[in-house]
């Protein structure tokens, strides 16, 4: 995927406490192939080995990776960024890793990698941001959406934890706040 | 406000030609952040004044130099790594009859004490000298005094244990007002050195080396050519360790090497 290919599409769907459940839900209802190439950036433990991407696998028809430093992003696939480094998008379209200070006390941090995107400048870019008890991803929907981005954020009455999608509206109250059935339909047509 | 290619150039030039420092070939997306962090810290909304502010006070380069660097490290990071090297790495080490290793890019030490706390188990410490290197002065400073906060000793301590340590870590250090500084006979063992990857040479001949999570930071020509060096300053059948997301990428080095871990990204020198 090269940046400045207008086709290119990307989903960044950004999840801490208590998103697993609906991040299985948006990725089991994905179409069986799609055009869009899917980060997902979840806040994990940094030292204690997690499958993850296995699990999330077996909720998917496709499988998800966890991308290498200048990995080449490719449409159509699902990557999980690695525990204990920022995932950030070269403009010649690979995946670069960071290892530096948490933001929003993450690393992962959903901010650095919806930032990096804008930078890279991805242009078709779709932002999906689930439950969570801190406030990373308000920062970064913020230049999305001043990029031209959109922005899905789960209804915080329907989290289990409402604070990161709380304070995502707050600072973006442009941004939608839908429950997960109708992001998972808005999802479902923007990938193909 | 990102800083378009042409602003960034201009600047890398600036400071390869005052400083001598050559960063022209360290990743985009990493290097335009750090630029952009360092600016805002500086409150200097433009390089071009970042770069003015550099050359009228002396002392402005090496805070650059501090905050450009990505200085984030811990103990025992990726505690699988470390239980391969103490399964599967250090029976090997043993059999030679030198222990050279040498950390490239050492950060503020951290790593490179885990690692002589795991050579003292093994029994091998007394056998190695360690060289750990890195671009930033004052992160050698820091490594040198051999200091942590003790706060971070619990997620530390967890991770040695993770990585299948089981002695009573508290014999490795000495708790003094909230710092912890490790004990002489690991600190002895190491000598800190000022070595920048980019423009320095060999200089001397090494059993394993660990660069880790430096890579990143780094284009593949740049990765290309350090790892040239690498290989020029391992011994026959030595080991490189690099991080574990990162990986030799260029065929005519992977050429040089066998892999001794392929998840713990460890390799070993042919011949
Ligand atoms: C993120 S830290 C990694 C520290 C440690 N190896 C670890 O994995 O925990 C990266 C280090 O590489 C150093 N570095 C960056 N460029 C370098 C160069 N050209 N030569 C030597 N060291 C460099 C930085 O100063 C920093 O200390």
């Amino acid at each position: 995927m090269s940046f400045s290919n207008a086709a290119a599409k990307m989903v960044i769907m950004g999840g801490s406490a208590g998103s697993m459940q609906p991040m299985m839900l948006l990725l089991s209802a994905l179409p069986a192939t799609f055009r869009a190439a899917i980060l997902l950036v979840v806040h994990r433990q940094r030292n204690v080995h997690s499958n993850l991407h296995e699990i999330l696998s077996q909720h998917c028809s496709t499988p998800v990776r966890e991308p290498e430093d200048k990995d080449p992003i490719q449409a159509g696939h699902i990557y999980l960024a690695p525990q204990n480094y920022h995932l950030l998008v070269e403009t010649d379209g690979n995946f670069a890793l960071e290892y530096s200070e948490p933001v929003c006390f993450s690393r992962p941090s959903i901010d650095v990698t919806l930032q990096g995107a804008v930078w890279a400048g991805v242009k078709n870019l779709l932002v999906v941001l689930l439950s969570g008890a801190n406030t990373d991803g308000a920062a970064g929907i913020a230049a999305v959406l001043k990029a031209g981005g959109q922005a899905f954020i789960q209804l915080p009455g329907m989290a289990e934890f409402p604070a990161m999608p709380g304070g995502a509206l707050t600072r973006n109250p442009e941004a939608s706040a839908r429950d997960i059935p109708e992001i998972s339909g808005y999802l479902n047509q923007f990938v193909m | 406000m990102p800083f378009s290619i042409p602003q960034v150039h201009a600047f890398l030039n600036l400071v390869r030609e005052k400083w001598g420092y050559d960063f022209s070939g360290y990743a985009e997306a990493s290097l335009h952040r750090r630029l952009r962090r360092v600016a805002e810290l500086a409150h200097t909304p433009s390089l071009e004044k970042l770069g003015k502010r550099l050359q009228s006070d002396p002392h402005a380069f090496n805070w650059f130099l501090e905050n450009f660097t990505v200085n984030v490290t811990e103990m025992f990071r990726d505690p699988e790594f470390y239980a391969c090297l103490r399964k599967q790495i250090f029976p090997v080490l043993e059999t030679f009859p030198h222990i050279n290793i040498w950390h490239a890019g050492c950060s503020t030490g951290e790593e490179v004490y885990s690692m002589a706390i795991l050579l003292q188990e093994s029994g091998l410490l007394s056998r190695c000298r360690i060289y750990a290197t890195d671009l930033n002065p004052a992160n050698l400073e820091k490594a040198r005094a051999g200091i942590v906060a003790t706060p971070m000793l619990k997620e530390y301590i967890q991770n040695y244990r993770l990585s299948g340590g089981v002695e009573d870590f508290t014999q490795y250090y000495t708790a003094l007002y909230g710092n912890a500084i490790f004990q002489k006979e690991l600190r002895e063992k190491i000598t800190f050195l000022q070595h920048n990857l980019v423009a320095d040479g060999v200089f001397n001949e090494f059993q394993l080396i660990i660069c880790r999570n430096v890579f990143i930071y780094f284009k593949r020509n740049l990765q290309e050519q350090v790892l040239g060096l690498f290989t020029e300053s391992l011994a026959p059948l030595g080991f490189l360790a690099l991080g574990t997301k990162e990986s030799i990428l260029s065929a005519r080095i992977q050429a040089r090497f066998e892999v001794a871990s392929r998840p713990m990204k460890i390799y070993r020198k042919k011949y």
